[in-house]
């Protein structure tokens, strides 16, 4: 092939999951990685250079699958890489594929399609060590003379057969040889003749016969759509009448492919692996007697989910506390260098510092949560927790594999929606991603006792207030999986994809592929979800903190002249600059539409000041109500100023403004609501903007409406609201 | 040879059962076949999860977890 040295050799990895592709990936490329995201689909696109021999390689590592059938999203984008028919795209130089080497027939069914396409190929037999400890013997140059390409012994996570790999692809690349074809019988080839004499009276391009027969075996193959197969026009008269060529000579066309690819591997592969002759009962199969036992198994996963959620939960705390003094101490560092220009000063403390700490505050919590599901997966436990919860979860769209995410989403939604990413099927993905957020948060737990301290323990003890607290955990959860079920019946459209996981063998995870997992998706949030909730902090800190005409500071210092606290006169002129800040005419403006939950401006004024975070609110009601931002849930300042608030105009006026019915319906607001912009971010990064917006536009709606509720019956039933 | 034939999901855990001819253009049936399920095979259901569902079931070296409903997909002939 071609020797030019200008254009980089661009080299794709294929293989089924569980080969250690990834693995493989991350030895060869380090930290010389791009990760993103193919065009219109959430399919994860990973690519890194990898130097060898004095060349250099652009490697692709495409999604783990086992046939290039393409009638799941990953399976798509890797025929669609492989043929070439992705966007600005080329087809690679060559392909590696990874295969395990204790199933080795059956992974080399993927890449006898792969070769189909006319693509030269090394086979990398991956975990070659403990094929050896199965017993099973594989002759490598046997193998490589009779498919025709070259066959290299490897040991990913030992990094043996590096060496040998970068030659053989180097050697592909150039020579492009071709593994050994299929001998299709002749009904095969003439299906395929009438199939493409068919495609060109439609005026579809010339297709090469790999991708003929793609057309041919898939019952919806999505190579016709990319070959420009005319929109209006319906391909089964004509996919039909070539299957029939098939039918005709007693080829089943729905099965001929695959029973004619694994014999003709079959045929390969004879002599070349030896398999031991007789069969041990493996260390899994010990393992699994009680791992998925119906009483043991169910006991150990509780066990094991309640070590993952204290993790984030509470061991996370330490970490985070020390990060917000670090935070705490910068502002305080900064401030008086800034104070000649109190604009830039209250930007760069407020807004700046503020956002940077607002996001490195969930690193602790990333780190924790992704250092268990790296262990979770990497020893194959994953695979079985999933087995053990799939029956829980499936009815409403959401399948084993959400269990993890919305666990930690207790904790804290940011590390439960990345989470998601363990769930291959892209639809309940999608439903894990905008249901986790419901889950009561630690972050809620501020606003919840605050309330419950000032209005409901001091009027109905300390036994319903556990109550109303327990109820909050709750309520997100009870509403979960009714939407759930809603999104997938109604607004979902895609396919669902067959829950069909491999268990695979248990096996002892190694530290280092732990720990680069971990720094991967600290670093990927850091750097995509952080950047926009810093910009999101500093909007609002902007939207609170101007205009800030001369004349209020001086009037609210005219009204307080008699005080002589000079930090009692500083509280009062930051409440009179909020009051008329941008947020807080916001805050006015909007607040008819939440009278019907009872909120007052001042409230309403609380929940947008918190997009950035829910806990943001109580900073915000202790600036309004002038006993300082400082103000924390158990303020009794706080407490006891919110509780001698009263209407001063409309219907209610002379009632007070916080009142059981008030503090619950805020409770209810804040355990629906999506204000984390932290997790519209994230959700953002995972999901798109669309769907971000549609889980903030969704849980607004019901925190709103759960408010509106809770305020009217609750006035109906305990009175005090009018 | 002489069992009845049924859906891969109506065997019980335990039971093996010989995958019959033909195909379907079920998804899971079609990525079953990629996997090496293929006619003539012999499949053999491990167990069932705890809450009824899904099954754990086993051919060619290879162990995989799926639901009752796309289990239905292939028939077999149960082996005694």
């Amino acid at each position: 092939m071609s020797q030019d040295t200008s254009r980089p050799v661009r080299i794709a990895l294929v293989g089924n999951p569980n080969t250690g592709k990834t693995t493989l990936f991350n030895r060869l490329t380090g930290a010389r990685q791009k990760i993103g995201n193919y065009p219109g689909v959430t399919v994860e696109k990973k690519s890194g250079l990898w130097a060898h021999g004095g060349r250099t390689f652009t490697l692709v590592d495409l999604p783990g699958t086992y046939s290039l059938a393409a009638s799941s999203p990953d399976e798509r984008v890797a025929l669609d890489f492989l043929a070439g028919h992705l966007d600005g795209e080329a087809k690679p130089d060559a392909v590696v594929c990874v295969v395990d080497a204790s199933n080795l027939v059956r992974n080399l069914f993927l890449a006898s399609q792969v070769a189909d396409l006319g693509l030269p190929m090394v086979i990398a037999l991956n975990m070659a060590d403990a094929a050896d400890r199965a017993g099973i013997s594989i002759d490598a140059a046997l193998l490589s003379r009779r498919l025709g390409i070259p066959v290299v012994r490897l040991v990913a996570t030992k990094g043996e057969g590096i060496d040998a790999l970068g030659h053989a692809v180097a050697q592909a690349a150039d020579q492009g040889a071709l593994m050994a074809q299929v001998p299709w019988p002749e009904a095969a080839e003439r299906a395929v003749k009438y199939l493409a004499a068919g495609l060109e009276k439609e005026g579809v391009r010339p297709l090469a016969p790999g991708e003929l027969r793609r057309i041919l075996f898939d019952p919806r193959s999505a190579v016709l759509d990319r070959a420009g197969w005319p929109a209006g026009s319906d391909p089964a008269p004509l996919l039909g009448a070539s299957r029939d060529v098939l039918s005709a000579a007693g080829w089943h066309p729905l099965s001929a492919e695959a029973l004619l690819r694994y014999e003709h591997l079959g045929h390969l592969t004879a002599d070349a692996v030896k398999f031991p002759e007789k069969r041990r009962r493996s260390p899994t199969e010990r393992l699994d007697a009680v791992l998925t036992h119906r009483v043991w198994g169910l006991a150990v996963f509780v066990l094991m989910m309640f070590v993952v959620f204290q993790s984030i939960y509470a061991w996370a705390g330490p970490f985070m506390e020390a990060i917000e003094v670090v935070v705490a101490q910068t502002q305080e560092l900064v401030a008086p260098w800034l104070a000649p220009w109190p604009a830039l000063q209250s930007l760069v403390v407020a807004g700046v510092v503020g956002g940077v700490g607002g996001v490195i505050i969930f690193l602790p919590q990333i780190l924790i949560l992704f250092f268990f599901i790296a262990l979770l997966e990497d020893t194959g436990y994953m695979a079985r927790g999933a087995f053990l919860m799939d029956k829980m979860f499936g009815w409403c769209g959401l399948n084993g594999k959400s269990f993890v995410p919305m666990l930690s989403s207790y904790a804290c939604a940011i590390p439960g929606v990345l989470a998601a990413r363990t769930i291959e099927d892209p639809r309940a993905r999608l439903t894990t991603i905008l249901v986790s957020p419901l889950m009561s948060c630690s972050a809620r737990l501020p606003v919840y006792t605050l309330m419950i301290g000032a209005f409901i323990e001091p009027s109905f003890g300390a036994t319903l207030a556990g109550g109303v607290l327990f109820a909050m955990h709750v309520v997100g959860l009870a509403v979960a999986v009714p939407v759930a079920w809603a999104v997938n019946k109604f607004i979902l459209h895609t396919r669902p994809q067959p829950f069909l996981l491999e268990m695979p063998p248990y096996r002892l995870p190694r530290m280092r592929d732990i720990f680069w997992r971990m720094w991967e998706r600290a670093r990927e949030f850091l750097l995509r979800a952080g950047t926009v909730i810093v910009a999101m902090t500093i909007v609002i800190w902007a939207l609170v903190y101007f205009p800030r005409p001369a004349e209020v500071r001086e009037r609210a210092m005219a009204d307080l002249s008699a005080l002589n606290d000079i930090s009692a006169v500083d509280r009062a002129v930051d409440a009179a600059y909020l009051e008329q800040s941008y947020l807080a005419r916001a805050g006015r403006a909007l607040q008819p539409v939440f009278d019907p939950a009872g909120f007052d401006w001042k409230i309403t004024v609380g929940v947008l000041a918190s997009f950035p975070a829910r806990e943001v609110v109580i900073a915000t009601l202790g600036t309004i109500y002038g006993v300082g931002e400082d103000a924390d849930e158990a303020s009794g300042d706080l407490r006891s100023a919110l509780a001698r608030d009263f209407w001063t105009h409309g219907p209610r006026t002379g009632h007070p403004v916080f009142t059981v019915p008030v503090a619950l319906a805020i409770m209810v607001f804040f355990a629906l609501c999506l204000q984390c912009g932290a997790t519209v971010a994230v959700m953002a990064k995972e999901a798109g903007w669309r769907w971000a917006l549609f889980g903030f536009a969704y849980m607004t709606s019901l925190a709103w409406l759960g408010a509106v509720l809770t305020f009217q019956l609750g006035t109906r039933w305990l009175g005090g609201g009018s | 040879m002489s069992g009845e034939i049924c859906p891969l999901a109506a065997l019980r855990a335990g039971e093996g059962g010989l995958v019959q001819p033909g195909g379907s253009e079920h998804p899971v049936a079609q990525r079953l076949l990629a996997m090496g399920l293929l006619p003539g095979t012999e499949v053999v259901v491990i167990q069932v999860a705890p809450l009824g569902d899904p099954m754990e079931i086993g051919f060619g070296g290879l162990r995989l977890s799926l639901r009752k409903s796309d289990a239905s997909a292939v028939q077999v002939r149960r082996l005694g």
